[in-house]
């Protein structure tokens, strides 16, 4: 079984962007909090509510592997979400479009989609147990 | 900046709209960042001879070398000449400032000259464009936040530092208010800001910053600090109670300053304590950008507005200084007139304990006979009627009444003006923190260049130094703020100051690629201190006995009463430590 990732406890979350910076430094190489596959935002202003916008992990058909012209991004063998081998990416951008909830982020410098790879770091940095590795219920 | 040799300055000349970037190697080298390089920029181009709301004087702010990039390295530091005070001002703040200016591409942003209507600053990368804010103008704090982030492109990754109507009056403890929930709090920014015809600076930081080519050092050490952040007891007091767990044992101790620093101890402590807030009203924590603490506490204020089960409520976020100074400084031992006053001077832009302080001296002047309720509008001043505080709240940002005029210049010159001097309850100019613990704290506040209980934590010395000798009460408050100096200039939080030892910090540089051993640093913490000693001075800063108020003579602390021949003790052995550092 694969794990995807979850955010089922935000009403938990402080908006300390750690979750952020630790996919852009543990997965992108980057201090920069854009380049994360996971965004946290706050909704109404920080007296709002928190909100993580991150890879569902769409079960078959999974619509940016499916239009993944070099097969970079392939859905995952029995789960749900996909597999990202960056060295196929040509930087088409068009899994970017078809992301049904527009999370697939962009790195203009090395022309390279920003998604998620289901490894848990945000979850390791996150202080407040908003997030979770949960296994993939397929159907 | 990170991966450069440089300190990256914007400059805008809001007359004129003209923006310059420069490149600093040598604020890069010998300032670092954060409050050295605020300070040694505001050093080149303030006026001694204007004053401190001339438009041509300068604003600084400056993020450092670690900031975001490591856990709790969250703070803004600005530097102006201080509209309250006339000499040296310097505030810090959280939220998402110091990080949205590090990745919109600068290291420090310098403001000159005043915009001829009222304007707001938006910082986009490399866009830096002047916007009308004349639709903002009076308008409140929280509500200029939600209009600019309506008006302002971009989701995400951004901070929004605004003043609210008593910036835009000059009041002269006006602050800035960042992101709704942190501030430049003290000293008059928000004045600093009015007089530019500045309402509001929003920066967008989306910019990518690679990490170094071999970045296993960093990995590993932000790993290791990240968890002694959280799972050691370094910064366990600010991420459960947060500073109000300090209202207890202050109190107890005697230390807790009520009725304008009359007592040291408050009958009804229990009831404004962090424990009842905790209990009672807390309802969410928020953090800084890269912070895993989250010690800004949000209340829930809650209140009916009509018969029928009609309630509103807001969000106020509150803490230690808060508490006191709208509590027990006020005589104020309920949590709900609390809560109000202090989104009520929130939301005009005010420095919570400034106002208090002014407050606190008002009632009793008043109480006195040294100024009448028919000089401030009917207002009739009572300890622990929060009713009538916040008709006073209003009437000082008015300023339609002769005694809320002078309350808006700050109680020290109020009481000047009103012959009234004996009730006031500042030192340097500027109204104390919320401790009445002795020497260190008092003097802590005269010397340090924020008159702030932060710089060099003078009540922490009160409360620890053993043998507590004149020599070694000065010698701390000076060594302590040279330390944290170089935490400033980080601009790491003074919270994790117990994570952060100059040895983490070297080596948390050194990961990025900038070598600076703990001795290095220690030595820059110490030349830059006496630096800004002498800037101070040249904006009029001197330590004498005379601004230290009658009153803290004569309410006894835990550490006795204070004495004004032992203070002046302490005063001739910082003289002489000047004139060798300085010589």
């Amino acid at each position: 079984m694969s794990k995807i990732l979850a955010a089922p406890r935000m009403a938990r979350c402080i908006g300390c962007d750690s979750c952020m910076l630790a996919c852009a430094r543990m997965i992108y190489q980057s201090f920069s909090p854009p380049k994360s596959a996971i965004q946290v935002r706050s909704r109404g202003g920080v007296m709002g509510r928190m909100v993580a916008n991150i890879c569902t992990a769409c079960a078959e058909p999974v619509p940016c592997a499916e239009v993944c012209p070099t097969e970079a991004l392939t859905p995952r063998a029995g789960g749900r979400g996909m597999s990202y081998r960056k060295a196929e990416c040509i930087g088409c951008h068009k899994c970017v479009e078809a992301c049904p909830v527009q999370v697939i982020g962009w790195d203009s410098e090395q022309n390279k989609p920003v998604v998620c790879i289901f490894c848990g770091q945000c979850v390791r940095f996150c202080p407040h147990d908003c997030l979770e590795l949960v296994e993939a219920e397929v159907g | 900046m990170l991966n450069t040799d440089f300190v990256r300055v914007l400059h805008l000349d809001l007359t004129t709209g003209e923006t310059r970037v420069e490149d600093r190697r040598d604020l890069w080298r010998d300032y670092l960042g954060g409050t050295g390089v605020a300070f040694r920029l505001l050093s080149e181009s303030v006026h001694d001879d204007r004053d401190p709301l001339d438009p041509s004087q300068p604003v600084v702010f400056a993020n450092g070398p670690l900031t975001t990039i490591f856990p709790v390295v969250t703070k803004a530091a600005a530097a102006f000449r201080s509209p309250l005070t006339g000499e040296y001002g310097e505030s810090h703040a959280g939220g998402h400032f110091a990080s949205a200016l590090r990745y919109a591409g600068y290291d420090a942003l310098l403001l000159t000259g005043a915009a001829k209507r009222l304007t707001y600053l938006v910082i986009d990368g490399d866009k830096v464009e002047l916007r009308s804010a004349d639709a903002m103008r009076g308008m409140d704090t929280t509500e200029t936040g939600r209009v600019i982030r309506d008006l302002v492109e971009g989701a995400g990754h951004r901070s929004i530092l605004r003043i609210g109507p008593a910036g835009e009056s000059r009041i002269r403890f006006a602050n800035g208010n960042v992101d709704t929930f942190r501030h430049f709090g003290r000293l008059g920014l928000g004045a600093s800001l009015g007089s530019k015809n500045l309402k509001a600076i929003a920066v967008i930081g989306q910019k990518p910053i690679d990490l170094p080519a071999d970045s296993r050092a960093y990995k590993k050490l932000y790993a290791e600090i990240y968890d002694r952040v959280l799972h050691t007891d370094a910064m366990k007091k600010y991420h459960e109670l947060g500073t109000p767990a300090n209202i207890l044992p202050l109190n107890e101790m005697g230390a807790l300053p009520t009725f304008n620093v009359r007592q040291g101890y408050f009958g009804e402590a229990a009831e404004i304590s962090g424990e009842a807030f905790a209990e009672g009203e807390l309802i969410t924590k928020r953090a800084c950008a890269g912070c895993q603490i989250g010690c800004i506490h949000v209340a829930l204020y809650r209140r009916p507005f009509a018969p029928g089960w009609e309630y509103e409520s807001t969000m106020v976020a509150y803490d230690h200084e808060l508490l006191y100074a709208v509590g027990s400084l006020l005589g104020i031992g309920n949590r709900p007139p609390i809560l109000r006053l202090i989104e009520e001077i929130d939301r005009a832009g005010m420095d919570g304990i400034s106002c208090g302080t002014a407050l606190a001296w008002a009632t009793e002047a008043m109480e006195k006979g040294a100024i009448g309720p028919q000089q401030f509008g009917g207002i009739d001043l009572r300890w622990g009627d929060a009713e009538r505080y916040s008709r006073a709240v209003a009437a000082i940002v008015k300023g339609d009444t002769e005694v809320g005029q002078w309350l808006g210049q700050g109680e020290v010159a109020a009481a000047r003006h009103f012959g009234a001097l004996e009730y006031v309850a500042a030192a340097g100019g500027q109204g104390i923190a919320g401790y009445w613990t002795g020497y260190a704290h008092v003097l802590g506040h005269l010397l340090g260049a924020r008159h702030s209980h932060l710089d060099n934590a003078g009540y922490a010395i009160d409360q620890k130094l053993d043998p507590y000798t004149d020599e070694a009460i000065v010698d701390h408050i000076i060594a302590d703020e040279a330390e944290r100096i170089v935490q400033t200039s980080m601009a790491i939080c003074l919270f994790a100051r117990g994570v952060y030892d100059l040895g983490t910090i070297g080596q948390a540089l050194s990961s990025v690629g900038i070598e600076h051993s703990a001795d290095d640093l220690r030595s820059m913490g110490q030349r830059i201190y006496w630096e800004r000693v002498r800037l101070r001075e040249r904006l009029g800063f001197q330590a004498r006995l005379e601004d230290i108020p009658h009153r803290f003579f004569e309410t006894p602390t835990p550490r006795g009463q204070l004495e004004p021949e032992r203070m002046a003790r302490m005063l001739e052995i910082y003289q002489a430590r000047r004139a060798s550092a300085l010589s």
